[in-house]
């Protein structure tokens, strides 16, 4: 089929089983360490908001292959020694905490600011003031851009390809080299990447604009 | 732990780190201009063109946004190489950071077009400006200025995804730590100079297009509005 034998297709399909697996391993670190992330940029003291500033600016100001790299030589010298997904799954954690610290401290901050006086008017304590007033509020307002976030943590898993993790870009390089059809090959990558990212990108769009009527 | 950290490889391979980071620059500044030339022109398209162009903008957009950069430039590079058409790792990283951006500044550069108030276009045609001057002299400066710190960090994303570009061997500062670390076998040493250089680069463009914003819209210097 299409010049690819099913084996070689389906060599394809199991690395973009990888890559969701990594993505989904970034989205769930990044959101364990993101939420504090988060609370630290909007909290009171300032010397909490800036550790978290300086960790959010650190990420994203350094690529994200060098990230992956950084963690994988890290990992090795600490005497780890690990498969690339962990190395691989820590850099995604790395990176997608900063952008989903930075980007929920912005839908925090987002809620008005007479809704935390109201709560303390009803004599709420500061954290029932923050689960039960605010957190809901900030919640409906992080849903579209997490979701279109989503997108960014799956297109760039395809970076751990430097540290050799066997996602789908990984595969259809190894592809690549043993059947030398780069434009089908690549191009089925690319269709199976975009089968994934799409409707991710579809769904974000929706929410916003269902966000924007209410 | 018992590591030794060594960052002795740097008196000897500064040189290379040095040709690493004028690559990355390079190829940064070279990709921005068509990137941005190639954006503004599709959000125009998908704005104001007929539904053939409005639909092959959006196409292009979408296609670009919706798959990662690695594999474009593995298709446009060894693509284009089976064809017969060899390209040379950093003409083929340029094309396709310029076709990867341009998707992205299409889209910012959409929202900048769709906060123009009518009232603009109203009095651009009060004034008998045809349709591209107005688009040219009266839009395009205000949709530029009021989106410029997207683009911004758009620009700073794309330079640190040149990094990607050692995977075609563009000899980038990342390919460059690679080298570094298969030669010195002290690959967590390199990787670290390299991200303390790449921070020390973003904090540069940041500061760099800081002044450019200073220096092209005196208006919004005048109002004080924050760039």
């Amino acid at each position: 089929m299409l010049g690819l034998t099913i084996d070689q297709l389906l060599f394809l399909v199991r690395g973009a089983g990888w890559t969701l697996v990594l993505s989904l391993l970034g989205f769930v670190g990044g959101t364990i360490l993101g939420l504090p992330v988060a609370l630290a940029r909007s909290s009171k003291l300032r010397a909490l908001r800036m550790v978290a500033s300086a960790y959010v600016q650190l990420i994203q100001g350094i690529p994200l292959p060098v990230i992956m790299f950084v963690v994988y030589f890290g990992l090795s010298i600490g005497g780890f020694e690990v498969p690339a997904l962990v190395a691989a799954g820590l850099a995604m954690t790395a990176y997608s905490s900063a952008y989903l610290g930075e980007i929920w401290k912005g839908c925090i901050q987002s809620v008005p600011k007479t809704q935390w006086e109201a709560a303390e008017c009803l004599a709420l304590t500061g954290t029932q003031r923050f689960v039960h007033v605010i957190l809901p509020q900030a919640l409906k307002i992080a849903v579209p851009p997490t979701v279109g976030f989503l997108v960014q943590i799956v297109k760039n898993t395809s970076y751990s390809v430097v540290i050799g993790f066997f996602d789908l870009t990984y595969s259809a390089k190894v592809l690549n080299n043993s059947t030398y059809k780069p434009f089908l090959v690549f191009s089925i990558a690319a269709a199976l990447y975009f089968v994934i990212c799409y409707p991710l990108s579809l769904l974000a769009g929706r929410f916003e604009r269902k966000l924007k009527r209410v | 732990m018992g590591y030794e950290f060594d960052f002795s490889f740097l008196s000897e391979y500064a040189p290379d780190l040095w040709r690493g980071v004028w690559l990355t620059l390079w190829m940064t500044v070279v990709s921005i201009v068509p990137g941005f030339v190639i954006g503004t022109l599709c959000a125009i398209g998908r704005i104001y063109g007929s539904t053939p162009v409005r639909r092959v903008a959006t196409v292009y957009v979408e296609a670009i946004r919706n798959t990662p950069l690695v594999i474009q430039v593995f298709w446009l590079f060894f693509g284009l190489a089976v064809l017969g058409a060899r390209l040379d790792a950093f003409t083929a990283a340029i094309i396709a950071l310029s076709i990867n951006v341009g998707a992205y500044t299409a889209e910012i550069m959409r929202a900048g077009f769709e906060s123009i108030p009518r009232g603009q276009r109203e009095a651009a045609s009060c004034l008998a400006l045809s349709g591209p001057q107005r688009v040219l002299y009266v839009e395009l400066p205000q949709a530029v200025e009021r989106v410029y710190p997207a683009l911004v960090s758009q620009f700073i994303l794309m330079m640190l995804a040149t990094s990607i570009m050692s995977q075609i061997s563009a000899e980038e500062l990342t390919g460059v730590a690679y080298q570094i670390q298969s030669f010195t076998f002290r690959g967590f040493e390199a990787y670290l100079v390299t991200a303390v250089i790449y921070l020390a680069l973003v904090t540069t463009l940041r500061l760099t297009l800081h002044g450019v914003a200073l220096a092209a819209f005196p208006r919004r210097r005048r109002l004080g509005t924050p760039l």
